[in-house]
């Protein structure tokens, strides 16, 4: 017989150890020599996972469903083989954001909103707390059950009893006031409790210790080993089935193996331990195996313990109390002692990490959000708020307890409580899309994480809370039968006729797919904040932002350093804000006067005040203080602009240079057309010249003959001096016509248009020529026809053309059997002039050389008149100067036919260009 | 013997001057009035020496010249270049083609006649 008193010394002597221990644990911690920089801690302390739902309701769960209790375990180990790629990058993240919490870490990956860290906030504490009253629950029935040692009875009602009565409330109140000492004993931005960690690492092994050698007794004292347990119990037909899994069982064990895989993740206990207490990521590669060494050592005895239970109960006792009821049936005392120690070390171990995971998601994400933004009570003057800080979570531990005390005291042995481990497992899976999504897809929104939530958390309740109470009778059971009003479609646990699902795998299939569909959704659809945008980023990337993140920030202002420290402070208290700004300023080698209040120290302080108040309520008060706000969508606006600008100014360049290459090019071809300009010009003076050597040569030849040679006859000297006066009229017309040609084409002919009748200048030029053409022997006919239509023209510039085709013509004629012919008309608007030859004829190759100055072709006729090789030229540009067209018709012995016409309507430039 | 002279030009004018100026000192003149005309004159006549205008239809005056200082036959042939164009270039052109003596228009008759008969040497030196 086991006097009360005993148990209740028994117990709180193991607290007394677990404060002394953690007591301990914070004062290696302070003298710089951390225990729990230790791998092994470390995963130990994992083991928090263990509660006594493993201790107690792993044998409980094994003696319903067989192999059915091992998913709960299967799915952390098959996480924990990730971790290196998950929970790495977790912890990266956190360490770099200083987070906290679940909470903290959803808040800041979606840009710190405080609306998300408030969502998980809720979330985790209506999930978690019935979890940690079963705890309460299971150590207050340990109690009762030892208490009847050796008999083993039914525990009687918790509720029987006044609470001031009640071992579950003492021990309430002994972990409160554990958890407030050793989980808010001062407030540092790591939010690291190394004493706490060392105790639930020591109570891992308690519990671990206490259920082997309650399994090794069962085993081997009460059987003859293993063989000997599974051999009986295949004897017995209800037996033999626990050993298999059922048809219908494989959808339920993927399902419980996912959930336990997402809660090693997300339950907030986890999440403390495995991140927010990680001193080093390398201890994650021992934990990969230590962990998962540990649920096979705490499992290898759950079959034993169940089989050796129902073969020696005979289903007399509530197979949950096995792994304490089997030593007290055998009399073991101390090993039954032994077993309560372990259900409590299980208990208090999630208890304590809970509550101070717990408690600082709802100080950091709800209470102070709210605090700092009640107006009314001025936080915002207040010098020094990190009392406040502490008081707001001892609080939140304390009501944590009592809200999980109470609910232990009316849900009692209501279903509510017994099936509430995977209840809550299924509510903390509602995060994994948000955080899984949120570290591996930069496109998750803030909007999308909410709606995700929401829906999945309001899946969660409809088809789990709800039909728990339900099911304790708080709730009428039409509810659940019939649906709400009747509705068969709405019902909780076939919903839209979903059936073959147990009741988790059903609700975790309908949650899951309306949070991860809306999740993804609303984010693909929705746009994100430049402040979501940044921290998508950083969270995504983070293994790439670490090296440099230092520098990597948004913060683009300044602030005071004393402002700073004094923010800071206030949350921290002076002292330790001093203390933090002190390391930083050695860090960078500088003295604390020296300290400049750049981006580097505004954001050293929002990361430190994060882990005092969580990132998003830290970013609300460094935007307060810092001179200039966080870029909003109008600065990176102006980012993107600059950019912008910059690209154009680029775009500019390569426009202006692709304008100076243009005009590079235009000067090289205008500098070539000069330098062909040139080249003509000096051809032009070398042909003038030549032309006019040509006549002067003859003319200084004979003049010297005629000088040098006084005895000619009469005869020769008449001839050579009519040479000379021919010669020379040449050279005299040459030099006109090259003056009149320079005149043409600089635009500076003198031009006096008139009307006038081509017919009239025709035969004027013609008798002008009769006189050549008599000598000659050339004949020339001129047509005696009426008058023609008037052109406007100017008349001596028309002359000049006819006197050029008529002594052209004469001089290709055949002396003396020569014959020019002249005709005129009037036809489409203009009047034409054909001059025609019977002379030799021009090859059609030389129809257009004929009209380039100087270029004459030789016919070799000698004697007569040469020309000048300007004639045809000349002649050519007067006829286009009024609008008309010059050319000849002929071929080789056919004679020419030199044709022009002149509009009848002479273009406006030649009637207006008077006297330029 | 008198020397033989052909004269290519093709302005009948000079022609006429030039025929007078070399029969007046008792040379044998011939005349041809175009490139062509005067490599078969020169191949039909084998005259002494040849004045050359260069400014001649069909051929011009270099590329006969070029041709006469090309053929063994014509070895002996004295060439005197006429030309209008009085340009160093030109006459660079000319002496590099092969010409004896190269003289622009217009020119001295006393010069030219003096040019001619040096070309000629003593064969040349026959009374008027």
């Amino acid at each position: 017989m086991l006097q009360e008193w005993v148990i209740v010394l028994f117990s709180f002597a193991y607290l007394g150890v677990l404060f002394g221990i953690a007591y301990y644990g914070d004062k290696r911690a302070e003298r710089g020599r951390s225990i729990i920089a230790n791998p092994w801690i470390y995963s130990l302390s994992l083991a928090v996972y263990c509660t006594t739902w493993t201790f107690y309701g792993s044998v409980g769960r094994a003696s319903s469903s067989g192999v059915g209790f091992l998913p709960v375990y299967l799915g952390p180990t098959l996480m924990v083989a990730l971790w290196w790629y998950v929970m790495r990058k977790i912890i990266r993240i956190s360490k770099v954001h200083r987070i906290t919490s679940i909470a903290d870490f959803v808040a800041s990956r979606y840009g710190k909103s405080h609306l998300l860290g408030g969502l998980v906030t809720v979330i985790a504490v209506v999930g978690v707390i019935p979890y940690v009253a079963l705890q309460l629950k299971a150590i207050s029935a340990s109690f009762t059950m030892l208490l009847h040692f050796p008999d083993v009875l039914a525990p009687a009602k918790a509720a029987a009893r006044p609470f001031t009565q009640d071992t579950a409330f003492h021990i309430a109140i002994a972990l409160a006031v554990f958890t407030i000492l050793y989980g808010t004993r001062h407030l540092d931005a790591t939010e690291r409790h190394e004493g706490m960690v060392t105790a639930i690492a020591f109570e891992s092994l308690v519990k671990l210790f206490a259920f082997v050698a309650v399994g090794a007794f069962v085993t081997f004292g009460l059987y003859d080993g293993f063989g000997d347990i599974f051999e009986r119990a295949h004897r017995v037909p209800e037996l033999e089935r626990l050993m298999t899994v059922s048809g219908s069982g494989y959808g339920t064990w993927a399902f419980l193996t996912l959930l336990s895989m997402l809660s090693i993740l997300f339950l907030p206990r986890q999440f403390q331990i495995s991140v927010v207490e990680n001193v080093d990521e390398s201890h994650l590669r021992k934990a990969i195996w230590l962990f998962p060494l540990y649920l096979l050592l705490i499992n290898v005895f759950v079959l034993p313990i169940a089989l050796g239970g129902l073969m020696h109960f005979g289903g007399t006792v509530d197979a949950d109390t096995f792994v304490l009821t089997l030593p007290m049936a055998g009399q073991r005392e101390g090993l039954a002692l032994f077993a309560y120690l372990g259900g409590l070390s299980a208990g208090t171990g999630m208890v304590i990490v809970e509550a101070i995971a717990l408690s600082t998601m709802v100080c950091n994400d709800l209470v102070m959000p709210l605090l700092l933004r009640w107006k009314a009570l001025r936080l915002d003057a207040w010098a020094d708020l990190s009392g406040v800080l502490l008081l707001v979570r001892r609080l939140a531990i304390a009501a944590i307890l009592i809200f999980a005390y109470i609910y232990f005291r009316v849900a009692g042995e209501a279903y509510a409580l017994v099936a509430i481990g995977l209840i809550s497992f299924a509510a903390v899976a509602q995060f994994a899309p948000s955080i899984l999504g949120g570290i591996y897809w930069r496109g998750g929104t803030k909007a999308g994480a909410a709606a995700g939530l929401l829906a999945g958390f309001a899946v969660w309740v409809y088809t789990l809370a709800l039909p728990s109470l339900a099911k304790s009778g708080w709730l009428p059971a039409a509810f659940l039968e019939e649906g709400p009003f009747g509705v068969g479609l709405l019902r909780p646990q076939q919903l839209f006729g979903l059936t073959g699902f147990d009741e988790i795998s059903h609700s975790l299939f309908w949650s899951m797919l309306a949070n991860v569909g809306l999740y993804v959704g609303v984010s693909v659809s929705g746009r994100r904040s430049v402040e979501e945008t940044s921290q998508a980023g950083l969270f995504v990337d983070v293994f790439r932002h670490t090296e440099t993140w230092e520098r990597a920030r948004l913060w683009r202002g300044s602030a005071s350093v004393d402002d700073l420290l004094r923010l800071l402070g206030r949350f921290l208290g002076p002292e330790r804000a001093r203390e933090a700004f002190l390391a930083h300023a050695r860090r960078r080698g500088l003295a604390l006067e020296d300290l400049p209040g750049d981006a580097d120290l505004v954001h050293f302080t929002e990361t430190h005040l994060a882990g005092a108040i969580g990132s998003a309520s830290a970013r609300v008060l460094i935007a307060s203080t810092v001179q200039e706000e966080p870029p909003g969508i109008a600065e990176v606006m102006d980012i993107l602009d600059e950019a912008s600008q910059v690209r154009s100014y680029s775009r500019e360049l390569e426009q202006k240079s692709r304008e100076l290459e243009a005009a590079t090019a235009e000067l090289r071809a205008a500098n070539l057309r000069l330098q062909e300009l040139d080249r003509m010009k000096d051809d032009f003076m070398s042909t003038v010249t030549h032309e006019l050597r040509t006549p002067l040569t003859s003319i200084r030849s004979f003049s010297e003959i005629l000088l040098d040679h006084p005895g000619l006859s009469p005869e020769e000297r008449r001839r050579f001096l009519g040479i000379i006066v021919k010669e020379t009229e040449r050279l005299t017309r040459l030099i006109n016509q090259t003056l009149d040609m320079a005149k043409i084409e600089a635009g500076q002919a003198d031009w006096r248009p008139a009307e006038l009748d081509v017919s009239e200048v025709v035969r004027e030029a013609a008798e002008a020529t009769t006189q050549l053409f008599r000598e000659r022997g050339v004949e020339l006919s001129v047509p005696a026809a009426g008058p023609l239509p008037p052109v406007s023209v100017d008349r001596d510039r028309l002359t000049q053309v006819v006197l050029n085709l008529l002594s052209n013509a004469v001089r290709h004629c055949p002396p003396g059997r020569g014959r020019v012919e002249v005709r005129l008309a009037a036809a489409d608007g203009a009047v034409r002039v054909e001059v025609q030859d019977n002379g030799p004829g021009i090859a059609p190759a030389d129809h257009e050389k004929i009209f380039v100055r100087f270029r004459q072709l030789n016919d070799a006729l000698a004697g007569g008149p040469r020309g000048t090789g300007l004639g045809l030229a000349i002649s050519r540009r007067i006829v286009e100067h009024f609008g008309g067209r010059l050319w000849v018709e002929s071929d080789l012995g056919k004679g020419a036919t030199f044709c022009f016409v002149l509009p009848l309507e002479a273009p406006a430039a030649a009637r207006g260009a008077g006297t330029s | 013997m008198a020397a033989k002279i052909l004269i290519v030009d093709d302005e009948p004018n000079i022609v006429l001057s030039l025929e007078f100026l070399m029969q007046h000192q008792g040379w044998e003149t011939s005349v041809a009035q175009d490139g062509e005309a005067a490599l078969e004159a020169l191949a039909g006549q084998s005259p002494d020496l040849v004045i050359l205008d260069v400014m001649l239809p069909r051929m011009s005056g270099f590329d006969v010249c070029e041709r006469v200082r090309a053929d063994p036959r014509w070895r002996h042939v004295r060439i005197l270049m006429l030309t209008a164009k009085g340009r160093e270039a030109e006459v660079a052109r000319g002496m590099r083609a092969g010409a004896d003596a190269y003289v622009t228009k217009p020119f001295s008759t006393k010069e030219l006649v003096d040019h001619v008969r040096r070309l000629l040497g003593e064969k040349g030196r026959s009374p008027p």
